[in-house]
């Protein structure tokens, strides 16, 4: 059986292994980013106007700004089996140097909040939010450097 | 600043009467607790509803139609009379809307006297966005591709706090003990039991660092209060009356530095530098400078604890300390009853659970009785000036502040 690999959201991220990137827009006019992506206007009040905007890679590593879990099941349109047990599910607030930002997500599998600080540096990496009979429904994923899986 | 209530002079508006319904878990529609609450504040007021010029709802999403509409559903259900109606929504920040809203009516002469009411029942677990799929909605986004809900932002929060300023799960232990003593005090509570802090240790963990009882819940409940003109407050016999000197209702400024509910992302600030103070700082900052007044000359604040964490940022954003010092402030005994600046007398948010468009209209009933002399044994001694402060998902600031 072949399962059609889908983004959870379409243009937010892409690529595969060390050249997987979070994708957002950059404005033409002021260099604003913007993740999630801006599609038609900036939305820095100070921007003189006038600019376009353009997909822009966003920098693979960041350092982590917080991290948490939800030790129970969220409700949807996030999507579980509510036949199999709920394992808690780590979250990260990374800070971007270069963008100057901070970007939420889930953690790699196996990444758990005692495996976590505050300042630790981690990348994103290609994962998988959930599966039914016919998609694998792709997301991004913070993975602290350090590890190997 | 003037000082003498003028009309169009010193820009105030009189609180001439406040009324709650009991929160709870009561297992009826908000209409009942939103009529419970306008007809206690009627009668808190000395007023007929027919007397009422303007009726401003704060809106409900989970009550249909009529939570969308709240000012014309409570309006009916009181017995239409013609009055002037509005409905606002602004999640958390709802009634600090409506309350706005009232004075604006108020000082502009569209309206001498204006009811205003917000009421919810929530449903059990946690808060969900609103059905359907809709992939350009930051609330839907949040729930589908990360699965965070409004606890794991409160925990986000509370881990930067720990690593940031040293802040221990004892100290966000002790604000709920503080506040569950307060409410046990509070006959319009839903929890009036005191609670321990090795109640917190041992309760469960909802998102890391924060347990349930670090965490407010989400409750039914009502909250109401009539606003006037000082000259019609004259006319009417209140001589000296709770006066509004101030509401916050600011957005903003870009680039935002902290992740807000509902956002995946903070702005980046790569092109515009963030401005020195955050959002939830600013909030207080719009209101003291509308008001001619300073933190040093509070008397007590009601803050929109949603989580214990959340308490001690408010500490910092209000000016009661500075940065990194609301634990320090907690530890002394500051912020409690007795203290030189006692924080959410009423219980807050963790006595009362969230009944999201009453919350900040229960605030200024708060404050409101506390400025009266009218809080028993919860009485802050010579209250003059009171505060109260919280933020409504998609950046919405909400503060007021209240003098007599």
């Amino acid at each position: 059986m072949s399962r059609t690999r889908t983004p959870v959201v379409a243009g937010w991220f892409a690529g595969d292994g060390d050249d997987f990137r979070l994708l957002g827009t950059r404005c033409r006019a002021c260099a604003s980013v913007f993740f999630p992506r801006e599609e038609f206007h900036c939305r820095n009040p100070g921007c003189p106007g006038g600019g376009d905007l353009d997909e822009v890679p966003l920098s693979r590593r960041g350092r982590v700004w917080s991290f948490t879990d939800s030790r129970y099941r969220p409700p949807s349109p996030y999507v579980t089996d509510p036949e199999l047990p709920w394992e808690p599910c780590t979250l990260i607030a990374v800070e971007l140097k270069a963008e100057r930002m901070v970007v939420l997500g889930q953690a790699a599998p196996g990444v758990t909040v005692a495996d976590l600080t505050v300042g630790m540096e981690v990348e994103a990496v290609p994962g998988v939010l959930h599966e039914d009979a016919e998609t694998i429904w792709t997301t991004w994923k913070w993975r602290p450097t350090g590890v190997t899986v | 600043m003037a000082a003498d209530g003028g009309d169009g002079v010193s820009g105030e508006v009189a609180v001439l009467g406040v009324g709650m319904h009991p929160w709870g878990k009561w297992g009826r529609g908000f209409v009942e607790y939103g009529v419970a609450a306008a007809r206690a504040a009627l009668a808190d007021a000395g007023l007929e509803w027919r007397e009422i010029g303007s009726v401003v709802g704060a809106d409900t999403v989970r009550g249909g139609y009529p939570g969308y509409v709240s000012g014309a559903t409570f309006a009916k259900a009181l017995g239409w009379q013609g009055a002037r109606v509005t409905s606002v929504y602004a999640a958390c920040a709802s009634g600090a809307q409506a309350v706005n809203t009232a004075r604006g009516q108020i000082l502009s002469g569209l309206a001498d006297v204006v009811l205003v009411v917000g009421a919810d029942a929530a449903p059990k677990g946690f808060f969900r966005p609103a059905g359907g799929d809709r992939p350009d909605d930051p609330d839907w986004l949040r729930f589908r591709i990360l699965g965070a809900t409004n606890p794991t932002y409160f925990g986000l929060y509370a881990r930067r706090r720990m690593a940031v300023h040293g802040d221990t799960l004892e100290d966000f232990a002790q604000v709920k003990v503080k506040n569950s003593a307060l409410g046990t005090l509070n006959p319009y509570a839903r929890y009036r039991k005191s609670v321990t802090a090795e109640e917190v240790a041992a309760s469960a963990v909802v998102a890391d660092p924060l347990r349930l009882l670090d965490i407010c819940a989400t409750s039914d409940g009502g909250a109401a209060v009539v606003l006037s003109s000082m000259g019609f407050a004259r006319r009417h016999g209140a001589v000296d009356p709770v006066r509004i000197r101030a509401v916050s209702t600011v957005t903003p400024r870009y680039p935002t530095t902290v992740p807000d509910l509902p956002d995946i992302a903070t702005d980046s600030a790569v092109a515009a530098e963030p401005a020195a103070a955050t959002f939830r700082a600013s909030i207080a900052r719009a209101a003291y400078e509308e008001a001619g007044i300073g933190p040093e000359d509070l008397a007590l604040a009601e803050v929109y604890d949603l989580s214990t964490a959340l308490e001690l940022q408010w500490y910092e954003d209000l000016g009661l300390c500075g940065e990194g010092e609301g634990a320090k402030l907690l530890r002394d005994g500051t912020t409690a009853l007795g203290g030189r600046i006692p924080v959410n007398t009423s219980g807050g948010l963790a006595s009362f659970g969230e009944a999201v468009p009453a919350q900040a209209i229960a605030q200024v009933c708060e404050v409101t009785w506390q400025l009266r002399g009218a809080a028993g044994d919860r009485q802050v001694e010579r209250a003059r000036v009171g505060i109260t402060a919280n933020q409504g998902l998609f950046g919405h600031g909400s503060a007021v502040i209240a003098v007599r």
